[in-house]
């Protein structure tokens, strides 16, 4: 850490910088992809564009820190109405159950979002769709307050969390110069790079993955070789519930359990646009670039012109990207006729 | 046995393709106009100005803009937040450099400045559709409310980072700053929401408003007879900018007063005029109003119930609204796509053919 100034060693320093901003650039990027693999997955397999995805990611979230502190749902509710002064049964549940359960919520969650909602949105523009998303999810943020109520809650499931040590010690002795790598920070990556590959050979290798791909490719084809549609709905949004919890996880015990988790969706947005909709490896690339540039253009670029650009600079590339490649990276070729 | 267009002969084209076709409707028109302008600015109150009415306008007029190219252009924006914050530092930068010229004049010159602004954003448009579009106008929102947050030039060097509406006269009554009077923000307001509201009616069902609407069925086709998309799509933006450029100067200068870019036109800014589109009605100018109304008087309502009746606190009357906007954008969006406009059309079908069924 301690280099000294050495008039030939400050350009090496600048450069070892701008490298750890760069790893905690990818880093930043693991975390804006797993929350667009939740958007791609229902995205593929049911063209629903869905912006409830973060929101999700936060009532995931809420629930388990609910569970895991044995809250009562609806106690602020219930007080509100009886002038009783509940609030929570008074046990404690073990993360790995807890998160189980949670799970299981979501899948209640799904079967719940697809009975109530895209049943009867079929077949409509996708256009639509999104916008029943946006409602969804100001229903669930409201829900998930009422439910677990709004304040600012940790979450803690035996994730490390500090300075890797380890990964400071091994940099130095590489380069003589320690990068700060956040111990939680690698795990999210190695869970993330995990769930990527469980997702990946669910897809190619199970029965219930080549129906989710057919379905993708073409609704009523499906219907006509005997998939049913609904069930490989239900199955997706729960999948992508799982994301979502797994996302909740990573961002609650980095940031806290508040509502700014939901905008994480919002980040992931322009993620996708530049990865394409309907492409895994796209969300991944696509997040790592952003996570990268977001970071390398606040240090370069944002001294320059006051900071704080990590608010906007995701969705001017995408934007911009756009304009010259419609279809995102890896994104299918829109060929449209009359 | 009123609602009826027996003995209402049209005897010319101009007479068949009017705006209400219904002699009732014409008076219902004229009264709600007569009670607008001659009975409410003396009876108002502050609270119903501050609360109801002219929040009520505003965002009626951001609706109509935002109704323009959602629902005649097609075209899905999620910007509209950043686009007020456009019309509101407009105008402050222009009533304070120009402090001699009305601020009526600044206020429109604040919506023409919008509306380059939108043209500018929404150039992408002829690249990308639907969501793509909508998230792209999401750059839009964030890139101009940090803009008008980090460059200190916007907001005159003010220490507190804020804008605030100076005070400035119109026929010698204060129309705008603290001193203002509950009937002269009124009434700056409706002039401005009838006069858009009637260019909006005029331009939706001539030429430009056709142009728009077959862009929004179908681009490609539209292309084929003979329809520009690129002067179609960028008037589109122009007009609904425009519209949405002014909303955002009065929600400034007139009815609030101070304004900070990223609290008072953040995203959920661009979200609310978005559901008040889909509640009222996508591609209608009484949609625009009804969806306003509802979004307004809604969190009025659950406030003076939950809170003011019940005694419950108020994040959770907060929270409840939140449910209950939420359920119904999934509601109308399943059952009635066409908003409150459609059930209000056919509740007036219904009418006309009542007490007989058929």
């Amino acid at each position: 850490m301690q280099t000294q100034p050495r008039p030939e060693g400050l350009l090496m320093e600048q450069l070892l910088y701008a490298s750890e901003v760069l790893v905690n650039g990818l880093m930043a990027g693991v975390m804006y992809s797993l929350v667009a693999l939740g958007f791609v997955l229902i995205f593929k397999a049911s063209g629903v564009f869905n912006y409830a995805q973060g929101v999700l990611a936060l009532f995931a979230a809420l629930t388990l820190v609910g569970i895991q502190q044995g809250q009562i749902p609806f106690a602020h509710l219930i007080n509100a109405m009886t002038g009783t002064h509940l609030s929570s049964f008074g046990w404690t549940v073990p993360s790995l159950l807890a998160i189980l359960l949670t799970a299981l919520v979501m899948v209640g969650l799904a079967i719940l979002i697809e009975t109530l909602v895209l049943k009867h949105l079929v077949g409509q523009e996708p256009i639509i769709m999104f916008m029943a998303t946006i409602g969804l999810a100001y229903f669930l943020e409201g829900l998930g307050d009422i439910m677990w109520g709004a304040d600012v809650k940790t979450l803690d499931v035996g994730l490390p969390q500090g300075i890797s040590d380890t990964a400071e010690a091994w940099t130095a002795a590489l380069t003589g110069y320690g990068f700060f790598i956040d111990r939680l920070d690698i795990w999210a990556t190695v869970i993330a790079a995990l769930l990527v590959a469980a997702l990946v050979a669910f897809s190619q290798y199970t029965k219930q993955g080549r129906a989710m791909r057919a379905v993708a490719d073409d609704h009523q084809a499906a219907l006509s070789v005997g998939i049913s549609l609904r069930f490989i709905w239900v199955m997706v949004w729960s999948i992508a519930g799982f994301v979502a919890l797994v996302a909740g996880i990573m961002w609650g015990t980095k940031s806290g359990v508040q509502f700014s988790l939901s905008l994480i969706a919002l980040k992931a947005l322009p993620v996708l646009m530049l990865g394409g909709f309907t492409s895994i490896p796209g969300a991944i690339v696509g997040g790592l670039i952003i996570g990268v540039g977001e970071k390398l253009f606040e240090f370069y670029i944002g001294p320059l012109v006051g900071g704080a650009t990590e608010s906007w600079f995701a969705y001017v590339l995408a934007l911009i990207f756009l304009v010259f490649r419609p279809q995102g990276l890896f994104g299918e070729r829109i060929i449209e006729r009359v | 046995m009123l609602y009826r267009e027996a003995g209402d002969f049209k005897t010319s084209y101009r007479d068949d393709s009017q705006t209400f076709p219904l002699k009732l409707d014409r008076m219902g028109y004229w009264v709600t106009l007569a009670v607008a302008f001659g009975v409410i600015p003396f009876v108002i109150t502050d609270y119903w100005a501050n609360a109801v009415l002219v929040p009520f306008l505003i965002y009626a007029i951001a609706a109509l803009g935002l109704n323009i190219l959602v629902g005649y252009g097609g075209q899905v924006s999620l910007g509209t937040g950043g686009f007020m914050a456009v019309g509101a530092y407009a105008t402050y930068k222009l009533s304070t450099s120009f402090p001699e010229i009305s601020l009526l004049i600044h206020i429109l010159l604040a919506g023409g400045i919008t509306a380059a602004v939108g043209v500018f954003f929404g150039l992408p448009s002829l690249r990308i559709k639907g969501f793509y579009l909508a998230v792209a106008t999401l750059a839009a929102q964030f890139f101009l409310v940090w803009l008008f947050n980090k460059v200190p030039w916007f907001y005159n060097y003010s220490a507190s980072g804020q804008i605030t509406a100076p005070e400035r006269t119109f026929l010698g009554y204060v129309i705008s700053g603290p001193a203002t009077s509950a009937s002269a923000k009124y009434l700056v307001c409706l002039v401005f929401a009838v006069g858009l509201a009637w260019v909006a009616r005029n331009l939706t069902r001539g030429t430009a408003g056709r142009k728009w609407m077959a862009i929004r069925d179908m681009d490609i086709a539209a292309e084929i007879i003979g329809v520009n998309p690129l002067t179609a799509k960028m008037s589109a933006f122009a007009v609904s900018s425009f519209f949405i450029g002014i909303a955002g100067a009065l929600l400034f200068s007139i009815y609030l007063g101070a304004a900070e870019a990223s609290e008072t036109f953040g995203i959920t800014k661009s979200f609310l005029v978005l559901f008040m589109v889909i509640i009222g009605g996508l591609g209608s100018i009484f949609g625009s109003f009804a969806g306003a109304a509802f979004l307004v008087v809604l969190p009025v309502f659950l406030k003076n119930v939950l809170v003011g009746a019940f005694g419950w606190p108020t994040d959770l009357a907060a929270h409840i609204e939140l449910m209950i906007v939420g359920a119904l954008i999934v509601f109308f969006l399943i059952v009635e796509p066409h908003g409150l406009a459609q059930l209000w059309r056919l509740t007036k079908e219904k009418l006309r053919l009542w007490p007989f069924p058929h």
